[in-house]
């Protein structure tokens, strides 16, 4: 196989990124799916609005922003100097940031419809049943939203191993560090190494099939509120 | 002694109710939809919050909007019943059963798997999934379910209301079971007369957000200056007490409550001294101004007119009636009436087939 | 969507009307050369009264863009060597491969005072990032390596590159401040004779390869007269003014 260690270890951090990403997103992801899906609050508009502006801004804009913000001049480079971190860009951490905000709509909007599908009636029913709110988060709305658990792990994944116009942004292409495989198949492109480019790319194919036909074949009505 | 005083407003819609229910047997919320009955379970439940209350049950406060005081649901010592059963999909029935009961401690539990499965005849289904389920199986799951957390009240919303007729007939002796062998009051929320005067031992009246009456059952339904006896299927529910059974016809005979009088009743056997309460149309009852022995009526009963109202139907009056102490109702027309030359205090018979007492 | 037949004759028609103006020229800019292009094609189209059409983009992508049917009529490369690859495997018009600038490569701080005019600043390693162009893709990358090979630095900022995947991704990652300094392309940082902002060492042509910048006329635009045209005017003395005003040498 025409693949280099460079596009190993290309594959490796892609990997790395991904899990932590998906990671950190069901955690940060899941209040925020839950609030969304339960408030009547005016904010929820206009949170539900940002959460999901991922989704349609290009990744350069994204990336652009994180740049600035995340900069020594912007105010998140200022505050993680002032904290003694240096500044995120160039860093995995950087990354991770910039893919959990990148990919946030693909983790919180299953998780939203599956809360918001499994609705209130539940949760008053364990209530009457002496459940506390966080005993029946725990028994009750987690079990009952597992599909959507395992469709958002599988996209916010997914859609953070795709990313590209981010971690061109604010990479700054280090092996080991921010040189994911996204990255690593522009530079053969660009570097006319074409069978190189062509095994990455291919992979990349395989792997988006084979995670979407897992999505879509192990998708069951069940569940349903009875 | 339950004390319920709830004022809740939202857009459209007041409740404001003052009750004072008694703290055992089964207290009827009677009303149509959006007349707020709903509304009163679930802020008794503490699954809404009312912006101004006060809910006491027995000795336990848990609402006193004065003292900012409101105790979450899941600390309040009650069953609630849904008018979808509500089962939890994800798990068995068994683990349904047993999601309310792992929370009691132990000490506190005073129904156990056996007695309520049983009560409820659900026994051989604990090992199966919720989802291949009749509709009325469920129901008695989740009244077995809220049953296993031992409350010190049961609400039930319209537990039959979702059901057919025929499931509903297979639902209602589980009820009766429970009024007469656990010592749970239980507050039964419905829109449907022929339940309530089969369960209640009291009835609140409610109408757009506000109690109309609220009493004992018997004297409530008698009563002509509420809607109830205006309608179609009105009538009174008599608690009497079984004084001979005749095997060879199948006839139970009942005394009326501190009274001489008796009624006879098309009935299974039962032991002598029981009480047993049937129900009384009022379009079943006809008046006579002389005993009438030779007839199919089996049930003549000595009767004083105490009132008399126009009813829904401009040919027909209700007239209420007092046979030894026991308030009756009966529908007539008005043409009889003025044949018979109706007034209060009148001596008239009453004549009931027995066919048409409900019991 | 339903595209309507009549909608779709004019499109065609369009179409066929816009490649057959023989007064249009489409080319590919590379990245470093954008703000000189604007100037030229400016008096060019004032000039002449052909029109020029540029897109602007890394010279590896227009390769491989060229190679699949992009419709590119003239490509100004930002090295040779992609100009002559394509040469010899026929993809340009015969002889039109010529130097028309030679890239200045200066290690560049937005910072006033932070690079001295020395480079000694490379030396004393007091920074976190050092901003590049990607050398495999980059011809300013690849100079770059080679300064800082030839100073014997390599190894002392192998950990702090951080590379731009074009000279303008490299530029930005220096004018944000997410890197202290980076080597850049002088075009980028210099007008009318003198660096425009920050501080920067302008890095002598010995100690690297030069970057010379080749331009060719590619076989969609054989006919085109208006390739011909900016190819001469490219040439000529007017733009050669604008081109060295921008820190090229010719």
């Amino acid at each position: 196989m025409p693949l280099s260690s460079a596009d190993f270890s290309a594959i490796w951090l892609t990997v790395k990124l991904a899990s932590l990403t998906t990671v950190i997103l069901l955690l940060i992801g899941t209040p925020i799916a839950l609030w969304l899906s339960r408030t009547r609050s005016w904010w929820r508009g206009p949170i539900g609005a940002i959460v999901a502006l991922p989704l349609v801004l290009p990744p350069t804009v994204i990336g652009f922003y994180l740049l600035l913000t995340m900069g020594p001049n912007g105010y998140v480079g200022q505050f993680t100097q002032w904290l003694g971190l240096g500044t995120l860009t160039f860093s995995f951490a950087g990354l991770v940031i910039g893919s959990v905000i990148y990919s946030m709509p693909f983790v919180v909007q299953p998780l939203q419809n599956a809360f918001a599908a499994i609705g209130t009636r539940p949760l008053e029913v364990a209530a009457t049943l002496r459940a506390n709110p966080w005993d029946t988060f725990f028994t009750v709305t987690l079990p009952l939203a597992r599909p959507g658990f395992i469709t958002a792990a599988i996209l916010g994944f997914a859609h953070t191993v795709g990313e590209f116009g981010v971690v061109l942004m604010i990479g700054g292409n280090i092996p080991d560090k921010t040189r994911v495989v996204s990255v690593q198949i522009y530079d053969h492109v660009e570097a006319m190494e074409y069978a190189q480019a062509h095994w990455l790319a291919g992979a990349m194919v395989v792997f988006a099939f084979v995670v979407l036909l897992a999505l879509y074949s192990s998708r069951k009505t069940r569940m349903g509120w009875s | 002694m339950i004390q319920v005083r709830l004022h809740r407003k939202y857009s459209g819609f007041a409740l404001k109710v003052d009750l004072h229910l008694p703290g055992r047997g089964v207290t009827a919320l009677y009303g149509h939809s959006g007349s707020g009955k709903t509304t009163c379970l679930r802020c008794i439940a503490g699954l809404e919050r009312a912006e101004d209350g006060f809910i006491q049950v027995n000795d336990e406060v848990w609402q006193d909007s004065r003292i900012g005081l409101f105790v979450p649901p899941h600390k309040r010592a009650l069953g609630y019943v849904f008018q979808e059963a509500s089962l939890f999909p994800h798990l068995s029935v068994r683990a349904n059963l047993e999601f309310g009961l792992k929370r009691i401690p132990r000490s506190a539990r005073r129904v156990d798997m056996d007695q309520a499965t049983q009560l409820l005849g659900i026994g051989h289904l604990l090992e199966r999934n919720p989802e291949h389920l009749s509709g009325g199986e469920r129901q008695r799951i989740g009244i077995a379910r809220a049953l296993l957390t031992s409350p010190k009240l049961l609400l039930m919303d319209e537990p039959l209301a979702a059901l057919d007729s025929q499931r509903k007939g297979e639902i209602l002796p589980y009820l009766e079971r429970l009024h007469d062998e656990l010592d749970i009051p239980l507050l039964y929320v419905s829109h449907a007369q022929d339940e309530v005067a089969r369960l209640a031992d009291h009835i609140v009246l409610l109408s757009d957000g506000t109690a109309l009456a609220s009493g004992p059952i018997g004297e409530t339904l008698a009563r002509l200056d509420l809607p109830l006896a205006r309608g179609d299927d009105a009538g009174v529910v008599i608690h009497g007490t079984v004084s001979a059974y005749d095997a060879a016809y199948q006839l139970l005979t009942l005394q009326l409550p501190d009274s001489a009088l008796h009624m006879r009743v098309a009935h299974a056997p039962l032991a002598l001294g029981r009480a047993l309460r049937v129900k009384v149309q009022a379009r079943d009852v006809s008046l006579s101004l002389q005993a009438q022995e030779h007839s199919s009526i089996l049930n003549r009963l000595p009767v004083t007119v105490t009132e008399e109202i126009p009813a829904d139907n401009n040919a027909h009056v209700l007239v209420r009636l007092d046979a030894g102490g026991t308030p009756l109702l009966a529908r007539i027309t008005r043409y009889s009436r003025d044949q018979l030359q109706l007034h209060t205090g009148q001596a008239l018979w009453a004549q009931i087939k027995a066919v048409a007492v409900l019991a | 969507m339903k595209i309507h037949a009549p909608r779709l004759a004019v499109l065609v028609a369009a179409l066929a009307f816009g490649s057959a103006q023989a007064d249009e020229v489409q080319v590919a800019v590379a990245a470093n050369f954008t703000a000189p292009i604007q100037a030229i094609a400016a008096d060019f189209e004032k000039d002449t009264g052909h029109k020029l059409v540029a897109s602007y983009g890394a010279t590896g992508q227009f390769y491989t863009q060229i190679k699949n049917g992009a419709p590119f009529e003239v490509f100004l490369s930002a090295d040779d060597t992609t100009a002559k690859k394509l040469e010899n495997e026929g993809d340009t018009v015969k002889g039109s491969r010529f130097t028309y600038a030679v890239g200045t490569l200066a290690l560049w701080s937005a910072k006033d005072g932070y690079v001295d005019a020395k480079g000694e600043v490379l030396k004393g390693n007091q920074f976190k990032h050092l901003s590049i162009a990607n050398p495999k893709a980059a011809p300013y990358g690849l100079a770059a390596t080679q300064v800082l090979a030839r100073q014997g630095l390599t190894e002392q900022v192998k950990d702090k590159l951080v590379e731009g995947q074009n000279i303008t991704q490299t530029y930005q990652f220096v004018s944000t401040g997410n890197a202290e300094l980076g080597f850049v392309a002088l075009s980028q940082i210099y007008k009318d004779g003198k660096v425009t902002h920050g501080s920067a060492w302008i890095v002598p042509a010995s100690l690297h390869d030069p970057i010379k910048q080749d331009a060719v006329i590619l076989n969609k635009g054989k006919d085109n007269a208006a390739a011909k045209a900016f190819i001469d005017y490219l040439k000529g003395p007017k733009a050669a003014a604008v081109i060295k005003s921008y820190g090229y040498e010719l």
